[in-house]
């Protein structure tokens, strides 16, 4: 019995020896196609962000591809928003000869990976992954969203220009770096726009069910607006709470807010009103928007998010550069790398999510962001 | 009034995490094994019971009913299939056999259900003046004190489970059976106690008792995810050994106390180091009493 095993577990071997040769060989048919890869969470708390740009990438490729003249081989890898997984997922794709890189959809994960393209010499351009940490120092990293510490200020500004409040509260997670990135330029460009931040409240990772002191700091410090840098799955608890506390300020979010409206079984009626910054509106009477959402809501039932937008946008830019620094798909990931680092800060991009966007050579977009306000159950542009 | 509101989400968060650590401490008590895979049938518990209430439309109560006796079931299971055949082993394999058990729930769930969070239903609420408008709890000194129906229930649910499992260990024969099991295995063994379906029927209970968990506490929180059990697992866990493991009085003692800590330390000192401070006492109880607050003192004769 044991021989038996024993003979059985070296077949297993050797074929595994086999399969390995065979995968590394290298691939010669798809050399007409520019290898693109990225990473995401397709699975975990932060799945909603990862399927939309996958999603809304396969949709760019398909209509590039169906275009005829450049062609793009796209592959996507589950990253579960973790930094270990991301950089598993991305060693895969490397494996399977990526040449140009969407990055990773989430900051934590995403400057893992931007570690990693940045050694390998492999252009990346993230969707959606806004921490400074994911482009500082690294000049093959490109970004398609505002970097965190923009979308703080411009958050602050937008709040004192408006004078939508002056005693406001925020509520970060102190163990993320999208959230605490966001967290201290809103405070520090709040204090400078005159802003009174009144309560100043934290939570973390498996001690982010209670918000009851959270909310009860804001509310007896008397704020009037209580700023949520973080994602969809904690600010809906804080609505939710909040409402039962009987609080109700205004609520004002970043692009992690994107996605509140599409959560299983939530309330919307609790999301009413609140506020978000993000440069994309799918209800936008853009030409180019509307082709694009109304593919995405036949093909994936449901309205694209901002993310989906980003992503979109992301191969088309891509499709731009090459095509302007004359790239061809048979160069290899290092020869592409260093066209698109001098492409990308020469050209000007108009998309689904701005008109006449630039990228400094920090890897920084430069873009209008638009604020809007949930009512009935969909974002509308605040004016 | 807000140091009232304080001591009453901290109660109510205490008495889940109380419910929670019954089931570390009955199965510690009598098993003499920790069964980490307790957060993730509160898991399995909660999604039974959204997927009763929210896709095929049945009462609340049947949903909570049918999450029971599924958690029964699977924690009978677990327990034939995972921890029987270790019995003999060291408390080390079978430490290691309930975390492997605790991350096949896990990813079992993530497949089965995706990890795209989903929002529980809420079942505690009434009709308010406005039609539109549920009601989900009081408010009392006008507007001043608010206290959620959900807080209610969990509270009275807590007591109630307290007292029923206190008499039935105390005045039942399988209640007393258990309590023999849990002084000396074999001497029960010699006594004609079926050790093994003692074993099983603690399972069971802690299980469907994690089941009630498991709607409570995302009643009250209520985004569910596959992961949904792990902390306030670890957290019981804490609750557990803070009151005395295999005490149940101490573990009604250690879950209030942690939860009132846990929000009082958010409140008053900060909510960056609530944490910190709530392991921090933890760790101090222990030191002066290593067995918990109402943990008995086991000498050993040497």
């Amino acid at each position: 019995m044991k021989k038996i095993l024993c003979i059985l577990l070296a077949v297993v071997m050797v074929i595994g020896l086999l399969a390995g040769c065979g995968s590394s060989a290298p691939a010669t048919s798809s050399a007409t196609a520019y290898k693109l890869g990225g990473t995401g969470p397709l699975t975990g708390v932060a799945a909603i962000y990862g399927n939309a740009v996958k999603n809304a990438a396969e949709i760019a490729v398909e209509e590039i591809n169906a275009m005829g003249g450049l062609q793009f081989d796209l592959r996507f890898e589950d990253d579960t928003h973790d930094a270990e997984k991301a950089v598993n997922a991305y060693n895969t794709l490397k494996d399977w000869g990526m040449q140009i890189s969407l990055g990773s959809v989430t900051s934590k994960p995403c400057e893992a990976t931007s570690a990693e393209t940045y050694a390998d010499r492999i252009f990346a351009l993230t969707p959606s992954a806004s921490s400074v940490a994911v482009v500082s120092g690294k000049d093959n990293q490109f970004q398609m969203c505002f970097t965190d510490p923009s979308q703080g200020s411009l958050s602050a500004e937008f709040i004192a220009d408006r004078g939508l409040a002056s005693k406001v509260a925020v509520i970060w997670k102190n163990d993320d770096v999208y959230s605490k990135g966001i967290y201290e330029t809103f405070v520090a460009a709040a204090s400078e726009m005159g802003l009174e931040v009144v309560s100043d409240t934290t939570f973390a990772d498996g001690n982010d069910k209670d918000f009851s002191v959270q909310i009860a700091d804001a509310q007896s410090n008397g704020a009037e607006l209580v700023f949520l840098p973080m994602y969809y799955d904690a600010a809906s608890l804080i609505l939710t709470q909040a409402s039962t506390a009987g609080y109700s300020p205004i609520w004002f979010g970043v692009d992690g807010m994107d996605g509140i409206l599409t959560l299983e079984g939530f309330d919307t009626s609790l999301a009413e009103g609140v506020m978000l910054l993000t440069p994309f509106n799918a209800d936008s009477e853009d030409e180019k928007t509307a082709a694009f959402v109304k593919k995405y809501q036949e093909k994936f039932g449901e309205i694209p998010n901002q993310f989906a937008a980003d992503a979109y946008d992301c191969v088309y830019a891509y499709k731009k550069a090459l095509e302007a620094a004359g790239a061809n798909p048979s160069m290899s990931a290092q020869e592409l790398n260093d066209l698109m680092i001098k492409t990308f800060p020469t050209m000007s991009f108009d998309g689904v999510t701005g008109i006449g966007m630039t990228w400094s050579s920090d890897g920084t977009v430069s873009k209008r962001p638009m604020a809007n306000v949930i009512q009935n159950g969909t974002y509308v542009l605040l004016s | 009034m807000s140091f009232l509101n304080f001591v009453i989400s901290g109660i109510s968060l205490g008495s889940i995490y109380a419910i929670i650590a019954l089931g570390y401490t009955m199965v510690y008590g009598i098993a003499k094994m920790l069964n980490f895979a307790h957060g993730d049938v509160i898991m399995v518990g909660a999604y039974v019971c959204f997927f009763a209430v929210s896709k095929y439309n049945l009462p609340p109560l049947v949903g909570v009913l049918l999450a029971v006796v599924i958690c029964t079931l699977l924690g009978m299971t677990i327990e034939k299939l995972a921890y029987k055949p270790l019995r003999s082993a060291t408390s080390l394999a079978v430490l290691i056999t309930a975390i492997g058990v605790s991350y096949f729930l896990q990813n079992a769930a993530l497949l089965l259900w995706t990890s795209n969070p989903k929002i529980f239903p809420s079942f505690f609420k009434r009709a308010g003046a406005d039609a539109t408008q549920a009601v989900n709890g009081v408010s009392l000194f006008g507007g001043q004190l608010r206290i959620s129906y959900v807080t209610v229930v969990t509270i009275a649910v807590c007591l109630v489970i307290m007292v029923a499992l206190t008499l039935f260990t105390s005045r039942t024969k399988m209640g007393k059976a258990m309590r023999a099991c849990s002084e000396d295995k074999d001497a029960a063994r010699l006594m004609g106690i079926n050790v093994d379906s003692t074993i099983s029927l603690t399972f069971a209970i802690g299980s469907g008792l994690a089941a009630i968990a498991g709607v409570l506490l995302c009643s009250a929180y209520p985004t569910l995810v596959p992961t949904t059990g792990s902390m306030p697992g670890i957290k019981a866990f804490t609750a557990a050994v803070f009151g005395g493991i295999g005490s149940i009085p101490g573990a009604l003692l250690g879950g209030i106390l942690l939860g009132v800590i846990e929000i009082f330390a958010k409140a008053y000192i900060s909510t960056q180091m609530s944490d910190a401070v709530v392991f921090a006492v933890l760790i101090i109880v222990l030191l002066v009493k290593p067995a918990g607050l109402l943990g008995r003192k086991i000498h050993e004769k040497v």
